[in-house]
């Protein structure tokens, strides 16, 4: 009984999670907080490298397809883990080099700024390849028609390529969010205090693992799951006006 | 590859490539790796034996968990449902850290199991980081697994119930065969991803090639050099994995319904 006891966690869970000092429940929603919010950085530099990515991809010159093909290849090869801390220790370092020709001392690169860099560049490479596939699906006579009125390129890509490419690109983009505010973790190995760091941390003190990583789980799953629900919602607001697919809802 | 370096830009790009390699030989300081090229040859091993065995054990697992959504009953389509969507849906390392932490911190409680054989065991992380992407990899292959259950023909399995095909048999020869062969391109994916995945075994002092390239650094205060390598080394052994599933779609007969 005592071990059982001890698997909820001795002192009650309830107190352990309890939002003010004595209890984690503050320190947790602010480790969620800083997980959402490097998330959504990254998310948001991953689309646009990704916008830019796959139009270069579709309609760039051999040398820029070339260049993105070895990006998108490279990064998707090598572990997130060895990118942020490769990148992490490239990106300080550049910025600290590029400081000191204005004789300022080093800095250090704060984690929020590093964790979005670093995730971004990440995300940009799989956002590419989505928003690529979603362009092509674009029924080509669309943008002839386009072009035969003289719309120039930018205009085209604002308001013909993206609105339509929207609907093939956007389960694609949800499943990209998922996997960003999952990668959000990785960044307590580099010590950033989000989630994952500020429940590993809550857990050594008290020596409640399984409430607090339960706990944290708990607060993954709502994450993933309320976006989930929000992408439905933007899914069948990016189909409206389309015929439903015929078939569907086996 | 003749064909694929006609175009002159490639040409230049092969040449700046090159450089680039050639001057990481040259200008980086890789005078630490000869001492640690056994440490290194263990480190890889143990991420090629990681991914290699959890990918395999998830699959098992996968395979139960996915005919139980796509075909189950209720009662076994909604455990292996809520299954995946809680692996899908929480971060690796979580998994990782609350089965190694957790379950670290609960076993010594029973005297028993400190005594029985299995002690030794217990006490070393690997097997926690075996349980942990095994259990991440049958959640993810689950779901894959599903939508390939689920993609067979239905002709195919009437026919094989027309013909008297026990029910065994009929998973055996018919369902899971076709199954696993419309799910082939993505578990190349998805082995990809769980090579990529390993390197967190590291966080709970298991030995893989991530942890070893870190070991380096905190020895001899060399940063990139480690960290090149490491990148060379997943990038060959994604290119690895990625051969080895074309061979084998390519022994596959191709024709499909």
């Amino acid at each position: 009984m005592g071990s059982l006891l001890a698997l909820v966690g001795s002192p009650s869970a309830a107190e352990l999670l309890a939002w003010s000092p004595p209890g984690w429940g503050a320190t947790l929603v602010a480790g969620l907080w800083n997980s959402i919010l490097i998330a959504l950085g990254a998310y948001a530099l991953g689309l646009a490298i990704g916008i830019g990515g796959a139009f270069g991809k579709v309609y760039g010159g051999p040398v820029l397809r070339d260049l993105l093909e070895a990006y998108t290849t490279l990064v998707r090869a090598v572990p997130e883990l060895v990118l942020i801390l490769i990148l992490y220790f490239a990106l300080t370092d550049a910025v600290n080099k590029i400081i000191a020709l204005w004789d300022y001392g080093p800095i250090q690169l704060s984690g929020v700024a590093a964790g979005i860099g670093v995730l971004g560049v990440v995300q940009g490479a799989y956002s590419t390849e989505v928003i690529r596939g979603a362009i092509l699906s674009v029924p080509h006579g669309q943008i002839e028609a386009a072009r035969a009125m003289g719309i120039p390129p930018v205009l085209l890509a604002r308001r013909i390529t993206l609105p339509l490419m929207l609907a093939a690109a956007i389960p694609g983009l949800a499943n990209l969010w998922l996997i960003v505010t999952k990668d959000t973790a990785l960044l307590a190995v580099v010590g950033f205090v989000e989630l994952t760091k500020a429940t590993s941390l809550a857990a050594a003190t008290t020596k409640a693992f399984f409430t607090f990583y339960a706990a944290a789980g708990v607060l993954y799953l709502i994450l993933s799951l309320g976006s989930t629900v929000i992408f439905h919602r933007i899914e069948r607001w990016a189909r409206r006006g389309q015929r439903p697919l015929s078939g569907g809802g086996r | 590859m003749i064909a694929f370096l006609r175009p002159v830009h490639r040409q230049i790009m092969l040449a700046v490539a090159l450089a680039a390699v050639a001057a990481s030989a040259f200008l980086l300081d890789w005078g630490w790796l000869p001492r640690y090229l056994p440490l290194i040859a263990q480190g890889v091993w143990t991420t090629l034996w990681l991914t290699v065995v959890t990918m395999s054990l998830g699959m098992v697992l996968a395979i139960g968990l996915g005919f139980a959504q796509a075909a189950g009953p209720m009662w076994l389509a909604w455990p292996a449902r809520v299954y995946c969507t809680i692996i899908r849906g929480t971060p690796l390392l979580l998994q990782l850290w609350l089965l190694y932490f957790g379950l670290g911190a609960f076993f010594p409680q029973f005297p028993e199991l400190r005594q029985s054989f299995l002690w030794p065991i217990l006490r070393e992380a690997w097997p926690y980081a075996v349980l942990a992407l095994t259990l991440s990899a049958a959640g993810y292959e689950g779901e894959v697994m599903r939508g390939a259950f689920r993609g067979v023909p239905h002709g195919q399995i009437e026919a094989a119930r027309a013909m008297g095909m026990p029910r065994f048999t009929l998973f055996r020869r018919i369902w899971l065969p076709q199954a696993l062969h419309r799910a082939l391109p993505t578990i190349a994916g998805e082995t990809v991803l769980q090579m990529k995945s390993t390197p967190l075994v590291a966080t709970i002092t298991v030995l893989d090639i991530y942890s070893v390239a870190r070991r380096v650094t905190q020895d001899t205060f060399i940063v990139y050099e480690p960290l090149v390598l490491l990148a060379i080394v997943y990038i060959i052994i994604a290119g690895l994995i990625v051969l080895f599933f074309r061979k084998l779609e390519a022994r596959l007969p191709a024709r499909m319904a």
